[in-house]
C-alpha cells in the first residue's frame, strides 16, 4: 500500500516549537555558552575552553554526587517497584473499596515536594517529630542530621512514601485490564497464585511497569527538592545527589562555568539514558 | 534586543550553526526521500536515519567527553573519531 506523506503537516509543530525553543533551547544555549567561559559578574566572560568539563571529569565531587544519585535510584526502585506489584496485587477489584484504595494511594501524590520535604523533616526530629520521639522512647537515637546511615534511610523513606503510589496505581490499571477469562482458563487448569502471577499478569502488566520503572528512575535520578529540605545534602555530603550538587556550585559558590559544564554532563546522561528506556520501551511495544 | 547575557563565543555559534545545518539537511532530506528510510541493522531494532543522527550526536558527545576526561591528546582527534563512528553509524545501524 503506497503511504502519502505530506510535509506540510510539520508547520502545525511550530508553534510548540516555538514555545520549546524559550523554554528549553535557549537555556540550553546559554549552558553551552557559560560551560566554555569564566564570569566574575556584571556580564563580562572570559574565555576558558574545556577547561571546566576536565574539571568536572576529574573530581571526586561530581563521581561521588553521581555514585550516589545512582545508589539512591536503585535502592528506590528495588523498593519501590516489587511493593507498588504487592500492593495493587492485594488491592480490591471491585465493591466500595476500590474508590477508597485509588484516592488513598493517589493522596501521596498530590503533596508538593517541598511539603513532602518538611513532613518527612518535622517527623523524623526525635524532640517534636512523632517517629522520631517514638523511635527515641525505644531507645534508638535517629538522627538525620548527624548520622548519614539516619539520613539516607530518612531520604529513601520519603520517596518510598512519595511515589510508591504511582507504581500501585500503573499496575492496577495493567491488572484490571487483563480479561477474567484468562483467570477463569487458569482456575481449569489448576493454576497456583504464584503461576497466575507469573505466567499472566506479570507480562500483561510488563508495559506499565516499564512506564512506572522509566518515570521512578528519571524522576529518582533528577531529585532535588525533597532531599534538600528534609537533609539539605548532609550530614556532610551524604546526600548531596547530582542536582544538589549543582545548584550548590551554580547558587551558592557562583562558579557558573564548572556548573555549567557539570549539568551538561549531566544533561548527557540522562539523554543517554532516557534513549534506552525509550528504545526497550518501544521494542517490547514491537514485540507485543 | 541584548543579548549578551547569553554569553555568545564564535566557537559555541558554530557548534550551534553546525547542529542547526544538520537539522535543516535532514529535513530537505526528508522533503526528498521521505519516510526516514526505516531498516533493522546491527542492533537488531528499527532505526530511521533520525534515530541514526541522535545516535551519531549522542555518540560523539561522550567519545569527546570521554576524551577530555581520560586521554591527554588533543581534541581534534576526539572529532576525527567522531566523524569515523558517526559513519559507521550511518551505515551499520
Amino acid at each position: 500500500m503506497n503511504k502519502t506523506w505530506n510535509n506540510k503537516a510539520w508547520f502545525l509543530v511550530l508553534p510548540a516549537f516555538i514555545v520549546v525553543a524559550f523554554s528549553a533551547i535557549i537555556p540550553l544555549m546559554t549552558v553551552v555558552n557559560y560551560s566554555v567561559q569564566d564570569t566574575f559578574g556584571n556580564n563580562e566572560f572570559f574565555w576558558a575552553g574545556t577547561e571546566w568539563f576536565k574539571e568536572i571529569l576529574d573530581s571526586d565531587r561530581f563521581w561521588s554526587s553521581l555514585g550516589r544519585n545512582l545508589m539512591f535510584s536503585f535502592i528506590i526502585l528495588v523498593i519501590e517497584i516489587p511493593l507498588g506489584i504487592f500492593i495493587a496485587l492485594n488491592m480490591p477489584r471491585r465493591g466500595i473499596g476500590v474508590p477508597i484504595c485509588l484516592v488513598t494511594m493517589a493522596m501521596p501524590l498530590l503533596v508538593p515536594w517541598n511539603v513532602v520535604g518538611t513532613i518527612w523533616q518535622l517527623l523524623c526530629r526525635s524532640d517534636i517529630g512523632l517517629l522520631g520521639y517514638a523511635l527515641a522512647r525505644i531507645g534508638i537515637q535517629f538522627s538525620y542530621a548527624s548520622d548519614p546511615l539516619h539520613a539516607w534511610i530518612t531520604v529513601v523513606a520519603m520517596d518510598v512514601w512519595h511515589w510508591t503510589s504511582l507504581v500501585v496505581l500503573l499496575s492496577y490499571a495493567g491488572l484490571v485490564s487483563i480479561p477474567d477469562a484468562y483467570y477463569q482458563a487458569a482456575r481449569i487448569d489448576g493454576a497456583s497464585r504464584l503461576s497466575v502471577f507469573r505466567y499472566i499478569q506479570l507480562p500483561k502488566m510488563k508495559r506499565v511497569l516499564l512506564i512506572a520503572f522509566l518515570l521512578r528512575f528519571m524522576d529518582s535520578f533528577m531529585i532535588y527538592t525533597e532531599p534538600f529540605v528534609a537533609t539539605g545534602g548532609g550530614p556532610g555530603t551524604s546526600t548531596t545527589f547530582l542536582s544538589i550538587d549543582l545548584v550548590k556550585m551554580a547558587i551558592g559558590q557562583f562558579d557558573l562555568g564548572p556548573a555549567a559544564a557539570m549539568s551538561l554532563i549531566y544533561f548527557l546522561i540522562i539523554l543517554l539514558l532516557s534513549w534506552i528506556f525509550y528504545t526497550v520501551m518501544t521494542s517490547s511495544d514491537a514485540e507485543t | 534586543m541584548d543579548f549578551s547575557w547569553m554569553a555568545w563565543t564564535l566557537p559555541t555559534a558554530l557548534f550551534f550553526a553546525t547542529m542547526i545545518a544538520f537539522l535543516l539537511g535532514m529535513a530537505v532530506w526528508e522533503y526528498v526521500s521521505p519516510g526516514g528510510a526505516p531498516r533493522i541493522g546491527i542492533l537488531r531494532f528499527e532505526t530511521t536515519r533520525g534515530d541514526r543522527l541522535f545516535l551519531s550526536l549522542l555518540g560523539s558527545a561522550y567519545i569527546h567527553i570521554a576524551w577530555l576526561g581520560f586521554v591527554n591528546l588533543d581534541l581534534w582527534w576526539a572529532t576525527a573519531l567522531s566523524l569515523i563512528y558517526a559513519y559507521c553509524v550511518f551505515r551499520l545501524v
